[in-house]
């Protein structure tokens, strides 16, 4: 059967229309954020993700207090240090309610809307919504911005993507855009253990303990811009790394002191950085054999 | 904008008022021409809570800014109220736990290193990891309890203890030696009743048993009239006077004092705090489903469910500085919160006792401290003169079972079973047994390494009623169990109309009955 029961072709010499993209960038995930889809999501986290999270990652969570003067009807921005795919999953978990079922989690729209089923999977699963990371790409800020502004709260890694070695990396100004463009507090979040649970390059997770320390939420101040705001952010990021790793007390006093360590790493060759790692990464691997095994 | 408090006058249209009865409630019908007093309304909480703790520490009452009194090298102590405040616990973070971080806060960008934080439980028992916690939040506790720097007062460690004088009423000065010996002391208070705070904090909180023997005793006890008046209580007379010996002999002194407001339940119980004709439906079915199910309950399980509620009360003032000025201001916040106008007093006061008081946070209310509650707490809620006349009858509801924590209140037992089988009489008490339990071995074992009440603290609690003992032609236990309320000296009664026809027999016949509508717990300015 021919047109009209088919499409017709493009004729030739004709340009055909740019076809519209339905991955990356471009996927669409407002079904996700309706009534069946988020109630579906209800049963996931509470469900099967709560219970793989305390499995494999059995979280200790502190800091939960700070967030107790926050209006509980206003859209929040969790903004927190990434290194392992555990981490969306663990935070999901981890955020309070009334947040936590009103929450849509910033995913790399070049790895997790890559292909219309994965997309769908982390919309559904996480609602996850699509950010660009390669370019600056307006519809990802505006639709960002669009949800705070609708009261929906959003977690995102301003880093950008999981630390390639252990290390954490420059924080980006998303996070702080949003909340200079729409006012929503920013809590800081800070994540320690994931890395060794699943850091990158690890395809299986090996559990572990982790420790999810909240942050006193920042709220943008006059004047701010989302450069400041985005360092104050960095910085509280770094504190909550120094109060995990020591205690409030002394992380208080290094960060008047000035001292507060930072996340990244210090500067020089890759063998240096892993080395001042230390045995935080914590990955080890089987030594595999340089000879055929001839049992 | 909360409604005042004020005076119902019942008639035969008045619906049966709740009364507090132990771990619930009781409706009465009060016979017309009765009095009802209701609590106000609670304040409006501050919005920005941890702006207003940095106002106040940057701008004290006549004291300098505590940035200008920290600096490196110095020894820094912060004391903080116990477990007694505030009741119920609040809900997390505690006001203690924001108020502590600032000060914290403030001290890390001075470069304090040397700081220590004292529980300030006096007699107290000692307070569990877990109410410490509470108390200051998981961040200080991690950062300071591990290393032996933050940890509960301990009145009977001679080493821990310095002695600072004597006032001019012969009144011994013993307090903390940390404390003593630190360069500036910061106490971090809560005040729920006008009693609260001011030099008391110190004076008493971080104090021995040869210095609180001298305001809590029984002839001081009969002279505070009330204890929420410290122009009229020589409680606070004796606390003022070795504030000031304090001060004087060197401790520098930062106050914080908190306001809280009176919202004391909790959602779907918050209607427990609201007048009874403004319960909606939704209300009195909640009230008639827990009512069924906790008469239902088994009394342990009852217990830890009110233990466990957490109060959302909601941060109305703070103030810092000088420990007087500071105390001025939040007495007027107390007023302003608490204080209900009545007029002329009453022959019989009716009063619902709850399941708690400061001295059973998550513990057992045992006999003594139902008459502590009611005599020592709710019979002083006032300020002028007392509610009901001299000579008239209270009329107490609380179950006052036969009932011990035999890990907290060991000496209560012994209180109860030997001094009070021989005699109720406060003096012949005093003079006969205190020394006894005070400087009891076991007991003074029990209350440094275990979470006991010292020895002495039952005699305190019985001497709290001392002045409405006096004051009193008789006092009758409603729904109480009635050995334990006859070993206190007391009269039981099974229903309301039995205890006012047992009090009529003091009072004589028509006489006026005033309730005090509790919770929220007020204070009567009683002209």
């Amino acid at each position: 059967m021919g047109f009209p029961w088919r499409a017709a072709a493009t004729p030739r010499g004709v340009a055909p229309l740019p076809e519209k993209g339905r991955t990356g960038a471009d996927f669409e995930t407002a079904w996700a954020r309706r009534l069946p889809a988020r109630l579906a999501r209800v049963l996931i986290v509470e469900g099967p993700m709560r219970g793989a999270v305390r499995g494999v990652a059995n979280p200790e969570r502190t800091g939960l207090d700070r967030l107790s003067d926050l209006d509980t009807k206003k859209a929040v921005i969790f903004a927190a240090n990434h290194h392992s795919h555990v981490d969306a999953p663990l935070l999901i978990t981890s955020v309070p309610e009334p947040w936590r079922h009103r929450l849509v989690v910033g995913a790399a729209a070049d790895y997790f809307f890559a292909t219309r089923f994965t997309g769908a999977l982390s919309a559904l699963a996480m609602g996850a919504i699509p950010i660009d990371r390669s370019r600056v790409n307006r519809r990802s800020g505006d639709l960002a911005a669009d949800l705070l502004e609708d009261d929906w709260s959003i977690l995102i890694f301003p880093e950008g993507g999981r630390s390639p070695d252990g290390w954490g990396q420059p924080f980006r100004g998303g996070a702080a855009y949003l909340s200079v463009r729409t006012g929503a507090p920013v809590v800081p979040i800070h994540l320690e253990g994931t890395v060794r649970i699943m850091g990158r390059g690890m395809n299986r997770p090996r559990p572990g303990r982790t420790l999810v320390t909240f942050g006193n939420p920042l709220f943008p101040q006059p004047g701010d811009d989302a450069r400041s705001l985005g360092a104050r952010i960095e910085h509280a990021v770094y504190r909550l790394a120094d109060e995990a790793a020591t205690d409030w007390w002394a992380a208080s006093r290094r960060a008047a002191r000035g001292e507060t360590p930072m996340l990244t790493g210090p500067e020089g060759p890759s063998w240096r950085r892993a080395w001042a790692l230390g045995d935080r990464k914590g990955r080890r691997r089987k030594a595999s054999r340089s000879w055929p095994n001839l049992d | 904008m909360p409604r005042p408090g004020f005076v119902l006058e019942v008639d035969r249209s008045t619906p049966p008022l709740l009364f507090h009865h132990g771990e619930w409630f009781r409706l009465h019908k009060l016979p017309s021409g009765a009095r009802a007093i209701y609590a106000p309304e609670p304040l409006d909480g501050l919005d920005d809570v941890d702006g207003a703790i940095r106002d106040a520490l940057l701008h004290p009452l006549d004291a300098d800014p505590l940035p200008a009194l920290l600096h490196p090298g110095m020894k820094l102590t912060i004391a903080f109220d116990d477990i007694s405040l505030p009741l119920p616990q609040m809900r997390r973070p505690d006001i203690r736990q924001r108020v502590i971080e600032a000060v914290l806060d403030l001290a890390a960008d001075a470069g304090v290193d040397d700081v220590e934080l004292i529980a300030a439980l006096a007699l107290h028992r000692r307070m569990t990891e877990a109410e410490l916690r509470r108390a200051v939040g998981d961040r200080v506790y991690d950062a300071f309890a591990p290393r032996g720097r933050l940890y509960n007062h301990d009145a009977e460690d001679p080493e821990a203890m310095a002695f600072l004088g004597t006032t001019d009423q012969g009144e011994e000065v013993e307090i903390s030696r940390r404390a003593a010996e630190s360069d500036l002391l910061v106490y971090v208070n809560i005040n729920l009743v006008a009693m609260d705070g001011g030099h008391k904090s110190v004076a008493t909180g971080l104090a021995s048993y040869r210095s609180l023997r001298h305001h809590h005793n029984v002839d001081t006890m009969r002279q505070s009239r009330s204890f929420m008046d410290q122009h009229r209580s020589e409680l606070h007379s004796s606390n003022w006077r070795m504030g000031r010996l304090i001060a004087a002999s060197g401790v520098k002194v930062f106050q914080i004092e908190t306001n809280l407001n009176t919202d004391t339940f909790p959602a779907p119980f918050d209607f427990l705090q609201r007048r009874e004709w403004e319960w909606s439906a939704r209300d009195r079915m909640t009230f008639i489903a827990a009512s069924k199910s906790v008469d239902r309950a088994p009394r342990r399980l009852a217990r830890s469910i009110f233990q466990s509620l957490e109060a959302p009360y909601a941060l109305t003032s703070i103030q810092a500085g000088e420990v007087e000025a500071v105390h001025k201001r939040t007495t007027e916040w107390v007023h302003k919160q608490q204080l209900v106008s009545v007029e002329g007093q009453t022959d019989v006061l009716l009063m619902g006792l709850p399941f708690l008081c400061p001295y059973n946070v998550n513990s057992v209310m045992n006999p003594i401290l139902v008459a502590c509650l009611g005599l020592g707490y709710f019979f002083n809620l006032y300020r002028g003169k007392p509610l009901v006349r001299e000579g008239g009858v209270v009329i107490m509801g609380h179950p006052t079972t036969w009932e011990f924590h035999p890990v907290h209140h060991p000496s209560y037992i012994d209180f109860f079973e030997q001094v009070l089988a021989d005699t109720t009489d406060l003096d012949e008490i005093q003079a006969k047994y205190e020394k006894s339990f005070a400087e009891d071995e076991w007991y003074r074992h029990l209350y440094r390494t275990s979470y006991a009440y010292h020895g002495v603290h039952p005699f305190y609690m019985w001497y709290w009623c001392a002045h409405a003992l006096q004051h009193l032609g008789d006092v009758i236990v409603m729904g109480g169990d009635p050995r334990a309320v006859r070993r206190l000296g007391f009269r039981p009664a099974s229903t309301l109309d039995d205890a006012l026809e047992m009090a009529t027999d003091v009072v004589g016949r028509h006489p006026s009955i005033t309730y005090m509508h509790n919770p929220p717990m007020f204070i009567s300015d009683v002209t």
